[in-house]
This record gives C-alpha cells, structure tokens and sequence, in this order.
C-alpha cells in the first residue's frame, strides 16, 4: 500500500519511518506535558514507598544468582572458619598451646579444603577452574580469593600435615605462620565477592559485611576450639567466642540498620528462619563460652551453638540475597529514592548516577 | 593495558581505549526507540537464528503478547509488551468498551500499548567485565562488551553483577551468555542481525556518538509534538554506568519496562568494600591475638 513516488524532485509521499510520531495531530485531546512539569515530586519522599512502586508484571530487574546455597553459602562460612583458626593456631603454638593448637590447625586445612572443593563444585565448567588463575584481577574479588586460597590452601595442608605427622617441624612451622598471615584475609574477602554485585541486600551492607564476616568467622574458630580442645587450654576461645558472638551479634544489626529496605529481605523465606534461628544460637553460644571456664559441657555446648550460629549468619545473607534479587521492589525503590534525593525531577529517570560523595 | 586497576573505574574515557586498545574503531551501539516498536519480535528471531541462540521455551505468560519474559542466557533481545489505560500524545484511539462506549468525544477510551526491545546495554562501566575472575569476558575494539565462550569457566559472577539482569548461565552449558552486538557481523562491517531486521528501525545500530545526537533530536521531536512521556534512558555518560553502549528512547519510567531506574556499576564502590576488607582483616587478627593476652590459661 505504500504510494510513495519517485519524482524530479525527489520522494513524493514517503512514510515518515523512524520519525514518526504517533499520536500527533490526530486528535483535538490536551497535549501530553513532558512529564517534568506534571511531577511534583521535590523535596518530599514517599513514606509508603509502595505506592509509587511500579513494574513490569512483577518480573525481577536484576538475574538471580546461580550459585547454590549449599556450595557458595558453604563457601563463605569455611573460609572464615578456615581463616580464623589458622590464626588462632599460630597464636596457640606460640603460647605454647600445643593441643587447641592442632585442633586449630586441622580445622583450618580441612575447612580451606571442603571451600576449596565447593568453589570448584559450582563452577559451570568444572574442568575449567584453572583458569581462575588465567589473570590477576583485583577489580574481581573472585580473582584476588583465587590467588589467596592458591597460597593459602597448601600452607594449611602442610602445616596440618607436618602437625599431624610430627615431620618436618620447621616447614610445618613456616607454612603454619603463612597460613596465620593469609587467615584474616581469607576470612573477609569473601565479603567484598558478595558485596560487589548488584544484589540490594548483600551491596547495600557493603560498609559493615566485611566487619560481621570477620566476626563470625572468629566465632565459629572459637566454636570448633572451645568444642574440642581441654579446659586448661581453651582460655583464649572462651574469651574470643564470647567477644567474637556478641560483635557478630552487633554488627549484624548495625549492617541491617544501615542497609535500607534490603533490611527487610532478612525477614523474608529461608532468609528469615536462618536470620531467626542464628541470633539465640549465638546468644547462647556466648553464654556457653562464658560458663565453660567451670564446665566442660557448657563449652562444648557452647562452642557448638557459636559454630551453628556463625554458620547461620552466612546462610541468612546468602538467602536474603536471593529474596532480594527476586523481588524488583529492592532494587527499584532506593533507585527511586536515591534519584529523589539527587535531582528530584526523573525527567530523563535513570540519566543521573550519584555523585562521588554519595556513599 | 592501564597501571592502575581502578583506572578504568574512574576514567570516563572511551571504553576501548581505556581497555588498551590503540588505533580503534569509534564505539558502536544501539539506539532503540521504542515510540516506533511494533513488537514483531523480528529482532528476537534475528538475533537467536544468526547466534545460534537455543531454544528454551515459548510459554504463555499472561504477559501481554510477552513470551520470552525477560534477558537471560537463552533471550538477548526482549520484546516488552506493556498495555496501558492513557494515550500517546492527542491519538485517537477508537478504542470502545464491550457496550460500545467510545467516550464522550467520541475520540474512543486512552489505551495504548507500548512494545520495547531490550538488550544488553554494553555500559561503559561493565560490572560484568569488572568481576570476572577468568577474563573470558572483555571489552572488544568496539567498546562493546563480550564473553569469550572458550575461557569462561561458569563460576557466575558476572550474573548478580550485571545491574540490567542481562547476562545468564545457560542451563547444561554451564556458562554465561549475552548479546555481543554481533561481534562477528562488526568485524565484517555488517550491521547486528537485530537492527537489519528490524522493520520500523525501532532498532538502530551505528556510531554511539551520531546515535547520542540522534536521539536528543529525536527526543526534541517527540516533545514539539505533544509526547511529553518520550524520555532517554542510558544515553548520559554521567550515569551510574557511565552510559550505556544501546540506550533507548522510552514513554514511560524506566521500571515499567523492567529496567532499573538509577542502575550503578557496584565496582564504583569497590575499592572502599576493599578498604573495609583490610580493615576488618586487621580487626579480625587483633582481636584473635589479643584473646591470648590474659594469663589465665
Ligand atoms: S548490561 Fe550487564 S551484561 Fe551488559 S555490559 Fe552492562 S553489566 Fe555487562
């Protein structure tokens, strides 16, 4: 049907293509005002976010992580166990505590194993986890925990291995002060892996994740310590599992306080009953500690319920990850509220990022 | 390659050239206006028949006539069907109920139904690229954003990275596919199979810097006509992203589309999530040291 005609003067009733304006001239209707003049929107923020919150049939904005609860929730948990103990076992050996020393130390290589395993685990090309190690990126938290846990994996083994085996005493000893050097480390990147994505309720606690996962990890170090190491020598677990509980207890709330609505993920499906169930765990894996100068049992009992916590802790910010990622409301609302505060007007919504200052 | 890590974090340069290549052709992207969209979904089709894009069902998703749901693995361009009780501008709609009310003037009730095609938006500032651990993702001489199928390993990082939902891991593949703006077709200098078949050039493909002022005239265009909803998404290079490499002309907030209102590339805040990593490393060994200072045993 297309008339369009070739003439000396060029085309003749050529359709307008790309330029075309729907809705134009067609009717005698109110014109549509760019929507910079019909918004009011200065300076006030909706109180009831809700109201204002639209979406595409409700679909997510962001793509859900692929990673499985068991191998990556997993992941995050042993190496701050494994970070923390290798610590703690050097520490022991030169205080010259030889028994929680090689409780510490086993616990270590095991854990830096299993996390080793479970990383490669989840991967969708397994043969592939070499290539990890292909370049060094230190804008990937990813790449940085590789080369970490390329040094760190082997020093636990052998300094488990020459404990175990009463061999090689110096190289147990070097590999042991190694793994005590990389530990900490070991034991909080894995926030900033989480944290560097796009995922509302593990970005927005950027600031204080790294602070609840060194804590935890010192709890649950503690945990395996008070558990299976004799009274006489548990001292220092006592201490650390009732200072490391009470601060991942702590700082988890202040993460929670801090990170707007993705707060409320932690009170959503697995997210919650892992969140409900880590804060009397660890409680009470406090008090264990306390109470374990006296009584075996209460250490065992609590260094258990301090173990249990931690590992809690990791699998309610996993999982509120998840919720949070599928429900577009937590990302939409504090982009929303965000531009609000920037420029107020969304003429050109999505245009304006927050300036360097906004942290 | 630049020095400094962060460097690329930080500059607003052109992607290509702060990725280290020299002597480049000028950055390509799309520009996709969506105020001419007739949802064909010829985009889709192209797009899957020239990438070798498996199948990976066509359900019915009480979505308008949406059938792919949204950019994943197997979906690079989506065609977002969003029907509405307004107008466009002063259309007449005809539009009548099922009494065969068509309004007090007669012109027939607001409705209209906006179609848009979504794509990877090949950000100047790539959280994907950034975390990937293997390099199998990286920037190409075209300042568009690809994944290097023989080199990723699947770990999935980049998946929860991308602001946009974009990029995905394919289901017993294991690893994590996108839109690569037709790399191959570029290197050939043909334009990406999306933007050939598209039959309004809804979807239009070509130099970023022509397309950027092409659009803000085109956007001037829509508002001297009465179509105050026309907005731009994407196109400032002053966004959280640093722009985007395929920007589109929307009527309507970005999230009604299932787009993130104010997307930030995370690895913005990077560095001061490393200095807090540091920090609390430091805390975590004081506070392990210092539990052994009591003499008690
Ligand atoms: S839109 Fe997502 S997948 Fe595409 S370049 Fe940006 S971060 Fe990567």
């Amino acid at each position: 049907m297309n008339r369009t005609e070739v003439t000396t003067d060029g085309l003749k009733g050529a359709r307008p293509d790309r330029e075309a304006t729907t809705g134009v001239n067609t009717g005698p209707g109110t014109p549509d005002l760019p929507t910079t003049a019909r918004r009011r929107r200065g300076g006030e923020r909706p109180v009831v976010p809700d109201a204002e919150f639209r979406s595409y049939y409700g679909q997510a904005i962001i793509n859900r992580p692929v990673w499985e609860s068991r191998d990556i929730a997993g992941y995050l948990f042993l190496g701050g166990l494994a970070g923390a103990s290798s610590l703690y076992a050097a520490v022991s050996q030169l205080t010259g505590r030889r028994r929680s020393a090689r409780v510490a130390k086993v616990t270590a290589s095991g854990a830096a194993a299993l996390s080793l395993a479970a990383l490669v685990h989840d991967l969708g090309r397994r043969g592939r986890f070499l290539n990890m190690l292909r370049t060094f990126k230190p804008t990937s938290p990813m790449s940085v925990g590789s080369w970490l846990l390329a040094a760190y994996g082997p020093a636990t083994t052998l300094a488990a291995a020459s404990e175990v085996t009463q061999l090689l005493p110096v190289v147990g000893g070097l590999a042991t002060a190694g793994a005590a050097f990389l530990g900490p480390g070991v034991a909080t990147y894995t926030a900033a892996l989480v944290c560097n994505t796009a995922v509302p309720a593990w970005h927005d606690g950027y600031r204080q994740m790294p602070f609840v996962f060194a804590a935890s990890a010192a709890s649950s170090a503690a945990g395996v310590v008070l558990a299976a190491s004799p009274v006489a020598e548990a001292g220092p677990a006592r201490l650390l599992g009732a200072v490391s509980g009470a601060a991942e207890l702590a700082t988890g709330e202040w993460m929670r306080k801090e990170m707007g609505l993705a707060a409320e993920a932690f009170d959503e499906g697995k997210a919650s009953r892992y969140h409900r169930l880590s804060r009397p765990l660890l409680a009470a894996g406090v008090l264990g500690a306390v109470a374990g100068r006296r009584s075996r049992l209460a250490a065992a009992a609590g260094g258990a319920a301090l173990f249990a916590g931690s590992a809690l802790t990791r699998l309610a910010i996993f999982h509120a990850g998840l919720v949070s990622a599928a429900d577009p409301r937590y990302t939409v609302v504090p982009q929303r509220e965000r531009l609000a505060r920037v420029g107020g007007e969304t003429t050109r919504a999505g245009e304006r990022g927050p300036g360097p200052g906004e942290r | 390659m630049t020095t400094n890590p962060f460097a690329q974090l930080l500059e607003d340069a052109d992607p290509a050239t702060a990725a280290g290549w020299t002597d480049h052709p000028p950055r390509v992207g799309f520009f996709t206006d969506t105020s001419v969209c007739i949802g064909c979904k010829a985009c889709e089709v192209a797009c899957k028949e020239w990438n070798h894009v498996p199948e990976d069902g066509l359900r019915f998703t009480g979505m308008s006539y949406d059938n792919t749901i949204g950019l994943g693995a197997d979906t690079w361009r989506h065609v977002a069907f969003i029907e509405q009780e307004k107008r466009i501008g002063r259309q007449v709609t005809g539009a009548a109920t099922s009494d065969g009310d068509r309004g007090d003037d007669d012109d027939g009730h607001a409705v209209r139904w906006l179609m848009s095609s979504d794509v990877c938006k090949h950000c100047t500032h790539a959280a994907c690229l950034d975390v990937c651990p293997t390099g199998a993702l990286f920037r190409t001489e075209f300042g568009t954003v690809v994944v290097q199928e023989d080199i990723c390993n699947g770990c999935g990082y980049c998946i929860p990275a991308c602001p946009y939902g974009v990029i995905d891991q394919r289901r017993g593949d294991g690893r994590a596919w996108k839109c690569t703006l037709c790399y191959d077709r570029l290197g050939v200098g043909a334009e990406p199979a999306c933007a050939k078949a598209c039959p309004t050039n809804s979807i239009q493909f070509g130099v970023l810097d022509e397309l950027r002022e092409r659009a803000d005239r085109r956007l001037a265009q829509l508002h001297d006509a009465g179509i105050g909803d026309a907005r731009l998404y994407g196109r400032d290079p002053e966004d959280g992203v640093g722009g985007d490499g395929a920007f589109f002309l929307l009527l309507d907030e970005p999230e009604v589309y299932g787009l993130p209102p104010d997307p930030v590339v995370t690895t913005r805040d990077l560095p001061q999530m490393w200095r807090r990593t540091a920090s609390a490393a430091v805390l975590l060994a004081g506070l392990v040291g210092a539990s052994f200072l009591r003499r008690t045993r």
